[in-house]
């Protein structure tokens, strides 16, 4: 993993960079696999492996493909890099020793939810369980985070006009002609995508999974569709503003069951008050919550995917226009 | 003792080889990328402070007992998907960036600000 990392350094060519970036993420991914990380690892491969190598290569393909060989000052800039990393290996003695039971953060609050956490919320995942119901108001926060994150993109990234509307049309037929073999392959692909998402989605309560991973997978699954089969096809079956619509209503579910929960006389997002049986309340309200997870983050990832590719045509347009 | 600390040492290695691509490199997209190295190794850490010896994945189960620390999970898994979604926000102010300037090295972009 570390040769892979020194490789990124030295390569120029970024295209080569992202790729190993991707094989990175995969190594990562399998490391927490061997930590016991499985949620973790889940969410690192369809991130780190896919999503971000991705939206790099989108980048990329907009910006330009060479790096400009000159480096300043790279002596400087090793001497800063190896004082800090000799001063933090000389902290990492007093770290406690590695997968030891006796560490500092096994000894806390870990094991009250290791222990509790099937009596109080009833489900088998830990992961899920403190994500969702013990952590809720934590993770409605990254929820927003991401949510306005998609909207970052959306506002620096849109131009408002429907121009490269006759280019798009080009493209289409030219993706239609070349690549049969890969659209058939997808198109038989793309529903088990969808399907495994959506068991990802709502099996989160008993194994690996849950809401992020699944709408990094099922936004996928859109992507695939999208680079296959064209953007305009692609637009045309994921309407754009409903896809806004959905990413500000999965936000809006995960917080109207936080209030709902203040309404029937509990805290913001204590589920136990939402039915008369506290374990069945707990699960309705992580299921929700975790659908209003997986709504806004696919709605983000497909949004941002979209205002990337999307920048692409416009730009090719004015280009040709402008020669 | 000291094998005992060498995921530690993997950490530090990839956060300073990330640290040297955003201090040395003047192209901003190698830049992105060597913030995502950067945050993979705090991920890293994190995970390997949660690894218990002998300990399960944390999903209960009959007639296991020891499980690696949850809470350390919970915490970066919903790192990971935020870290994307910032990083996919650099890139679209690079991207603008490039349509300003023509140019995503940082020298370039220094130069031309310097002359208006």
């Amino acid at each position: 993993m570390v040769s892979v990392a020194v490789a990124i350094v030295w390569m120029k060519d970024l295209i080569a960079v992202v790729m190993l970036l991707g094989i990175y993420g995969l190594l990562t991914a399998s490391f927490f696999v061997a930590m016991d990380a499985v949620d973790v690892a889940f969410t690192e491969a369809s991130v780190g492996a896919g999503i971000s190598t991705l939206l790099l290569l989108v980048a990329i393909a907009k910006t330009k493909r060479a790096e400009h060989p000159v480096r300043h000052k790279p002596m400087l800039a090793l001497l800063v890099v190896v004082v800090t990393g000799g001063l933090l290996i000389y902290g990492t003695f007093d770290m406690p020793i590695f997968g030891i039971a006796e560490a500092p953060a096994h000894t806390h609050v870990a094991q009250r939810y290791i222990e509790d956490s099937y009596a109080e919320v009833g489900i088998p995942n830990i992961v899920t369980s403190v994500l969702a119901s013990y952590r809720g108001f934590d993770t409605f926060g990254e929820v927003v985070v991401i949510f306005t994150a998609g909207i970052g993109v959306l506002g620096l990234l849109t131009v408002s006009g429907g121009t490269g509307r006759r280019n798009q049309e080009i493209t289409t037929k030219k993706m239609h002609e070349q690549h049969k073999v890969l659209r058939i392959v997808a198109k038989i692909l793309i529903p088990f995508m969808l399907l495994f998402a959506l068991y990802v989605q709502f099996h989160g309560d008993y194994g690996p999974g849950g809401g992020f991973q699944a709408g990094v997978i099922f936004a996928a699954g859109i992507i695939l569709y999208a680079m296959l089969f064209g953007m305009n096809t692609a637009r045309r079956v994921i309407n754009q503003t409903l896809i806004q619509l959905i990413a500000a209503l999965g936000v809006l579910l995960y917080g109207a069951v936080g209030m709902l929960s203040f309404v029937n006389g509990g805290t913001f997002l204590d589920y136990s008050v939402l039915l008369t049986d506290p374990i069945a309340g707990q699960h309705l309200g992580i299921i929700l919550i975790e659908l209003g997870v997986g709504l806004t983050v696919t709605a983000v990832i497909t949004i941002i995917f979209f205002s990337f590719a999307g920048r692409e045509e416009i730009q090719d347009y004015r280009n040709d226009t402008g020669a | 003792m000291l094998i005992g600390h060498y995921n530690y040492w993997v950490v530090v290695a990839l956060m300073m080889l990330g640290f040297f691509i955003i201090i040395a490199h003047g192209n901003l997209i190698k830049k992105i990328i060597g913030l995502t190295i950067f945050q993979t190794s705090v991920f890293i850490f994190y995970i390997s402070i949660a690894k218990l010896d002998g300990g399960s994945a944390p999903i209960l189960a009959e007639g296991v007992s020891d499980y690696s620390n949850p809470l350390p999970h919970v915490l970066i898994l919903t790192a990971i998907v935020v870290g994307i979604a910032t990083t996919a926000l650099g890139l679209a102010i690079t991207v603008r960036i490039n349509e300003a300037y023509g140019s995503i090295e940082e020298e370039f972009i220094q130069k031309q600000d310097n002359q208006t």
